[in-house]
């Protein structure tokens, strides 16, 4: 028998690692006859920790939720064959949800253990490689890309051949070809999943790149946050090198090309190419002026391509089965799968992966399973800090790059945060834009001291001071930052604020002429109050951190205004819905 | 530090006494090869659990960079501290999908049980929170990492019953 236990990070969160040393303890002190495998995430973050039972004929069992004092039970149930009754078994719904999605860049998270390269080559892992290195040209590389109409998944969606034609067509060397890991997006973990479930997928994309544009060095620029990520990433280069797929003369087929890890220490801006090489080259990471691009003067001034994890992860499927079957998948513009991180207001939020075009609806309901408590579908987040929203009406808007944009969003690294009618658009869009501001690099004044001028009207408006004609100085900011910054932080930063806008104008208003928030969140425009349903239980005014409640035992409460904190205490903890919020 | 806000600049961190010694292997590594500065400064953390202004001003002596660009580098990446961190550093993810779950409220009782917002330290040293923008574990949200520990769908109680849980150990650390 087999035992798989999912160890990436959410899994490791849910208390995975746990489950697994009480699994190997078991194993040897009763001398069970049991492979025990680590694994990465399989993307249903909701259901951790998931332990994967096989049995001799490699009939999987999934067991979800799987709590240290239940394992073992489960164990020599699964021993026994006696787990079909069982209670943690995954559900045949849950099941559906990953039967709906199509995986590529994730086919083998959550399957294999990332820690051992045999078990990525045992799923045909590196044979795309060996493709390209001993029948194509570097032009043949290139020119399949194009044929899968393979586009960035990092955020702007530039197609992936463009960029690695114009690095082959320079002339200097050595060139540089580097792998964006610097996933920064708040809401987004794609790449750290890729990284941690399947590492060699990345590596074999990287070196098919490094030959298509003739470079011999790869750089991981990966985030410091990701501790896990790095250690996994390390372990693969190192057992790459080992078994000749890294090193000189790879495969013996006349290629020289190795990979180094270079840890981000922090800052958003260094997602943008240019601040990226900046960060690599041990300076500030500030972005600079386009052109020349990075495929002309790169990383110290050497034509350099830089990819996202995930463009990577794409890439060996490609040479594995092939470029038409790759642009079989997806829509018209947009090819192939993406991966999206479904979290916030969700019931099972984790990491989807399906073909491009899927309707948003599907994602949300067939496979998020819906709103969590069932509550209000309000809107999409989508592409963080530089997306926007996409409101309920347009719930049926395929997901690809350009339906996506027309709605108003960007599909960006794919975070896809779900907002109920819980949420305050003002000051959500007063959330994205004090990160922007956070993370500006400070470069260029519109940027860094037009984001803190937006800042300051939102929080005004937040806070009930909003003036007429707030909106249109949002505005008229907004388009001065847009065309006074040079990268795509500074460009994209007042995409929220003018999507909200956009979508939820009459939020903004009630704000500011009603002095009301209409989703009773800014806590100056809110009130609390008591109403008859009160029965003097009193477990408000003993929950109050300010004292601020009066009442006798059995008889009515009265909140005092003046005193009250508007924290909410009391209203989360009455049962008898006396408290009312205005 | 010495040039025109130097004197400012020292009074906003606290420098101790540390033994640049320490640091004697990783520059004779990477002092000559070009573009490391910030791999010198994350091994450098990794010894003092801080940036101290002198271990700054060794670095910028011995890479010969200028200590402006040293401090520039520092200062610009949120990983590198300038100033002790607590035996427990609180990292509070407040990414977007721990916003719309709540983290304002588990920042509410951690400054309850602690008394410390955002970059503050706690008086015995024991904690230190740091609000960071997201952790990648969105689906377990809210979510805080201390020192190398996840801890998921927290609510206002279990974060509290997590920090007392940690001050107690450590207080028993101490008292042995």
């Amino acid at each position: 028998m087999k035992v798989v236990v999912g160890l990436g990070s959410c899994g490791i969160a849910a208390g995975a690692n746990k489950v697994y040393d009480l699994i190997k303890e078991e194993i040897e002190s009763k001398n069970l006859d049991i492979d025990l495998e680590k694994a990465g995430c399989v993307g249903s973050c909701h259901l951790e920790p998931i332990v994967d039972f096989y049995d001799e004929n490699s009939h999987l069992e999934r067991c979800i939720k799987v709590s240290p004092d239940k394992v073992l039970e489960l164990l020599y149930k699964a021993l026994n064959n006696e787990l079909k009754e069982e209670a943690s078994l995954i559900s045949e719904e849950d099941k559906k949800a990953q039967n709906k999605q199509v995986k590529i860049a994730t086919e083998n998270c959550g399957y294999i253990n990332p820690e051992d390269i045999n078990d990525y080559i045992s799923t045909e892992g590196y044979s795309g490689l060996k493709k390209v290195l001993s029948s194509m040209t570097q032009e043949d590389v290139i020119e399949q890309v194009k044929i899968a109409g393979l586009r960035g998944r990092g955020g702007a969606g530039c197609p992936t051949w463009f960029k690695w034609e114009a690095a082959y067509k320079e002339k200097a060397t050595p060139k540089y070809i580097i792998c964006n890991a610097d996933e920064g997006d708040p809401g987004a973990f794609m790449d750290r999943s890729i990284l941690e479930g399947d590492p060699h997928r990345v590596l074999e994309g990287m070196i098919i790149g490094g030959y298509a544009i003739g470079a011999k060095e790869g750089i991981i620029y990966v985030r410091a946050e990701y501790p896990l990520a790095i250690k996994r990433l390390k372990i693969a280069i190192e057992q790459a090198r080992e078994s000749g797929y890294l090193g000189k003369n790879i495969l013996n087929l006349n290629f020289d090309f190795d990979i180094r890890i270079k840890a981000g220490a922090g800052a958003f801006v260094c997602g943008e190419e240019t601040a990226l090489i900046a960060s690599l080259e041990g300076k500030r990471g500030m972005p600079r002026l386009k052109p020349p691009f990075p495929a002309q003067k790169g990383f110290w001034n050497k034509p350099t391509n830089i990819n996202n994890v995930e463009t990577f992860a794409n890439v060996p499927w490609i040479f594995k089965h092939s470029a038409s079957d790759y642009a079989k998948l997806g829509s018209e513009g947009s090819k192939g799968t993406k991966v999206f991180a479904l979290t916030g207001k969700i019931k099972k939020g984790g990491l989807v992966e399906v073909p491009m075009g899927m309707p948003l609806r599907e994602i949300i309901y067939d496979i998020g399973g819906g709103i969590k408590e069932d509550k209000q579908f309000k809107a999409v987040q989508m592409g963080g800090p530089s997306g926007g929203c996409i409101p309920v009406e347009l719930i049926d808007t395929p997901i690809d790059y350009e339906s996506v944009s027309k709605a108003g969003a960007i599909m960006g690294s794919g975070g896809m945060v779900v907002i109920d009618e819980s949420a305050c658009m003002v000051e959500m869009a007063k959330f994205f834009l004090s990160f922007t501001r956070k993370e500006s690099c400070g470069k260029c004044v519109h940027c860094r001291l037009g984001t803190k001028r937006m800042l300051e009207i939102l929080e005004r408006i937040t806070e009930g001071k909003g003036l007429e004609g707030d909106i249109e100085k949002l505005e008229q900011l907004a388009i001065d930052i847009q065309n006074g910054s040079l990268c795509q932080l500074g460009i994209t930063a007042p995409n929220p604020v003018l999507s909200m806008i956009k979508n939820f104008r009459s939020e903004f208003e009630a704000h500011i002429s009603e002095k009301k928030c209409p989703a009773h969140v800014c806590k100056s425009l809110i009130t609390y109050e008591i109403n008859k349903n009160c029965t003097g239980c009193t477990i408000c005014a003993r929950n109050c951190p300010v004292d601020a409640i009066s009442g006798v035992l059995k008889g009515k409460h009265e909140i005092d205004k003046e005193i009250c904190i508007k924290c909410g205490k009391c209203y989360d903890v009455c049962k008898f819905e006396a408290v009312t919020v205005d | 530090m010495e040039c025109c806000g130097g004197k400012k600049i020292k009074s906003r961190f606290i420098d101790e006494d540390v033994d640049l010694s320490l640091l004697d292997n990783i520059l004779s590594e990477y002092k000559n090869v070009k573009g490391s500065l910030i791999t010198i400064l994350q091994q450098a953390q990794e010894i003092y659990g801080y940036l101290p202004l002198s271990v700054l001003d060794y670095v910028a002596n011995e890479t010969k960079v200028k200590s402006s660009k040293v401090y520039g580098v520092a200062t610009f990446y949120t990983q590198f501290k300038l100033n002790p961190v607590g035996e427990n550093l609180i990292m509070l993810c407040d990414g977007t999908a721990c916003h719309v779950n709540g983290a304002d409220k588990i920042q509410e009782a951690i400054y309850e049980e602690l008394n410390i917002h955002d970059g503050e330290t706690t008086e015995d040293k024991l904690f230190t929170l740091n609000i960071v923008a997201c952790l990648g574990c969105c689906s377990l949200s809210p979510v805080m990492m201390i020192n190398d520990e996840t801890y998921g769908n927290l609510t206002s109680k279990k974060t509290k019953d997590i920090i007392r849980d940690k001050k107690s150990k450590a207080l028993a650390k101490e008292a042995k």
